[in-house]
């Protein structure tokens, strides 16, 4: 048995490692996180001039093995062999950023004193050429002992001998180890200020063009009201851009489910596939458009270079309530899943900074609420317009988006001065250059966060689904009895439905939350699976979840509802994935606790003014 | 003077940082980024709102962001 080869791509954050990991392995990749560590390990296939394959790693970006945060360790780890599980790396591809060299060598050297098999990717080096710089690979190379290959991830530029190197120096090792002379910081970065200027033909004094966008977009005035904008037409995108697509995923699980009933005999199997797996999955997976929308606008601002920037305004705000900018990226990032963003906390430096941030991540309004909200508010608010290009529905749902925001703001606030008490935290963090995103990129990352949704629609959602209407299913009702009443589920609901009746809440949603522990999405297809069992004809069976929710609800019940979803901590995964971050159960209690409390109290005051209201 | 009260677009250079008043691993991250005695430093943003923080500082060909309390530490001369 040949063992497994291993290439891993190491260098500073921003040197471009992704986007040539993307440009190296294409579609063959596979995200996985790493054992016990909760850092993506993403590993791709990467086929020889020779036709063997070699697997590729991506490692998190470091400034040096003097690890500061947890990911870096992860980096660390892995390049010395000592993380458990992962191999040690036969080559490493050492990739820096070709307009940057002055910094990126600085940890280039640290990477070289540990003599392995080494290549040098020299990337980004049109963005080099941009910013007025020629460059002389050939000195840079002679200069490190490795080979230097000028690259250009999205042209595919220098990809070939990219991959030839790295299979040159798999033979043989570096050699020798000339870099174990300079140990200390300044030493190195004088080498590393030298290196660059004699790899350097020329460098005009260009300026470049971050300082004309950042003039804009980090205005003190403006800057923020861009930013707010751009938020607000994220969501609105989210909406109204998903619609034709949803409709149409709706319209062939509709026909599927025509045509299942129209060539199979009336019975158990049928009911089971029409009432449990289409219509339970199918309601989830008609969501998958706005996901896709809204991971589209995330991966557009990390890609361009945004990101960082949102950070950079926002950390006054954040340091308000006792947080960094550093914090807000892992917070939008739960806008799409709060387990990524609370993956991401991990590069939070300060330890209770990082704790706050895991603990207020779920308020961040998530993709799996996207599918809940998005049923509600289509069957009780209108679809009016309250302005030019102003949706009321639209508006609805960036409140709950807010109102999220404001609840995560003020937890954060109390937890700083409470149980996360400490100095407050500071904010360090580079600034990239602008870049325009590839295509490929971003089809790879959405192709990807489509992937990982409709294999939880796959797996989790349709066990629970199953399992959903075989409690709904039995014991089967008696003649002139409903058969929600009748089953397993209907008893469960009875018993839950005492508790959650005052905050104005029917049996159906009582009933609907319990699968939904397993991901909110489920609601949705925990209620279209209740509605379509209990429905006394065909023809109320095929109509939608939403029509039955209009007929059914009424306006204060939907808001009460909508409310408990900002806040209630209705995820396994994610409690699971805080478990793991904090190493314990205490945190991760604490979290469940405080979030069904203010679930319970937000839902029940909605419902209890809307109701005074006369809504 | 500090960097804090250094003047937007100026070229400074670095002459002292108080390493003892920062955190050791915010210190730490700062000299990774390349914030360190004898670094020529240029502040090119503050933040909003008229509150002055965080900065942007361009080090190199890189720009980073810190807060005011961190380039309160950094005592810097024109060049």
């Amino acid at each position: 048995m040949t063992r497994k080869r291993i290439a891993a791509l190491v260098g500073n954050p921003n040197a471009g490692k992704s986007a040539l990991f993307n440009a190296l392995t294409g579609a063959r990749q596979k995200i996985a996180n790493y054992p016990g560590v909760t850092v993506e390990r993403k590993a791709g296939r990467l086929t020889l001039p020779s036709g063997e394959p070699l697997e590729l790693i991506d490692l998190p970006g470091s400034y040096s093995f003097d690890a500061a945060s947890p990911d870096e360790e992860v980096t660390r780890k892995v390049v010395h062999g000592e993380f458990e599980g992962e191999a040690t790396p036969e080559v490493i591809v050492l990739v820096v950023d070709a307009a940057n060299l002055e910094q990126h060598l600085v940890f280039a050297q640290e990477v070289l004193e540990l003599g392995r098999p080494t290549v040098v990717a020299l990337n980004m080096i049109d963005l080099a050429e941009r910013d007025g710089l020629t460059l002389d690979p050939a000195a840079l190379s002679a200069a490190l002992g490795v080979p230097v290959i000028p690259t250009v991830a999205v042209r595919g530029r220098g990809l070939q001998e990219l991959t030839a190197a790295i299979a040159e120096a798999e033979t043989h090792a570096a050699e020798d180890a000339q870099w174990r002379g300079h140990v200390t910081l300044p030493e190195r970065r004088l080498v590393a200020k030298h290196m660059a200027r004699g790899a350097t033909l020329s460098a005009s004094a260009r300026h470049t063009i971050e300082n004309g966008i950042d003039r804009v977009l980090l205005n003190p005035w403006v800057g923020p009201v861009i930013l707010f904008g751009l938020l607000f037409v994220i969501f609105q995108a989210v909406f109204a851009w998903a619609t034709p697509f949803a409709d149409a995923l709706d319209g062939a699980v509709g026909a599927i489910s025509g045509w299942v009933s129209g060539i199979m005999p009336e019975g158990f199997i049928r009911d089971f596939i029409t009432e449990g797996v289409l219509a339970g999955v199918g309601s989830v997976v008609v969501f998958l458009p706005q996901i896709v929308i809204l991971f589209f606008f995330i991966l557009l601002m990390e890609a361009s270079g945004y990101m960082a920037r949102a950070a950079f305004l926002m950390d006054r705000l954040m340091a308000g309530v006792g947080l960094s900018g550093k914090s807000f990226i892992p917070l939008l990032s739960s806008f799409a899943c709060a387990i990524p963003g609370i993956m991401a906390a991990r590069s939070i430096p300060d330890p209770k900074d990082r704790l706050t941030t895991i603990l207020v991540a779920p308020l961040m309004t998530c993709s799996a609420r996207l599918p809940v909200y998005a049923v509600i508010i289509a069957a009780v608010i209108p679809e009016t317009s309250v302005g030019p290009g102003i949706g009321l529905q639209g508006l609805v749902l960036f409140a709950l988006y807010l109102a999220g925001i404001v609840g995560a703001l003020v937890v954060a606030l109390v937890l700083r001065n409470t149980l996360a008490k400490g100095a407050a935290s500071g904010f360090i963090m580079e600034m990239p250059r602008y870049q325009l995103p590839r295509i490929k990129d971003l089809a790879i990352g959405l192709w990807q966060r489509a992937y990982v949704f409709l294999r939880r629609a796959g797996t989790i959602i349709f066990m629970v689904t199953i399992a959903l209407w075989l409690l709904l299913s039995f014991p089967k009702a008696e003649p002139g009895e409903s058969q929600l009443d009748a089953s397993v589920a209907g008893m469960v609901a009875d018993g839950l439905h005492p508790v959650l009746e005052p905050i104005g809440f029917n049996r159906e949603m009582s009933l609907a939350l319990i699968p939904a522990m397993a991901a909110r999405e489920v609601a949705v297809s925990a209620l279209a699976t209740t509605y379509a069992v209990d429905a006394e004809d065909e023809d109320l069976a095929a109509e939608g979840v939403t029509d039955r929710i209009a007929a059914l609800w009424s306006l204060p019940t939907a808001l009460a509802f909508l409310a408990w979803f900002v806040f209630a901590p209705q995820c396994i995964s994610t409690i699971a994935v805080a478990r793991r971050e904090t190493n314990g159960w205490k945190w991760p209690t604490f979290m469940v606790v405080y979030l069904f409390v203010l679930a319970y109290v937000f839902a029940g005051l909605t419902f209890w003014i809307a109701t005074a209201l006369g809504l | 003077m500090t960097l804090d009260g250094f003047e937007n677009g100026r070229t400074a250079r670095i002459v002292a940082v108080d390493w003892a008043s920062l955190d050791e691993s915010e210190g730490k991250r700062l000299k990774a980024l390349g914030i360190d005695e004898g670094v020529e430093v240029a502040v090119t943003r503050r933040g909003v709102f008229g509150t002055r923080d965080p900065l942007a500082v361009r080090v190199g060909r890189m720009t980073i962001a810190l807060r005011r309390s961190h380039a309160l530490a950094i005592e810097v001369e024109p060049v």
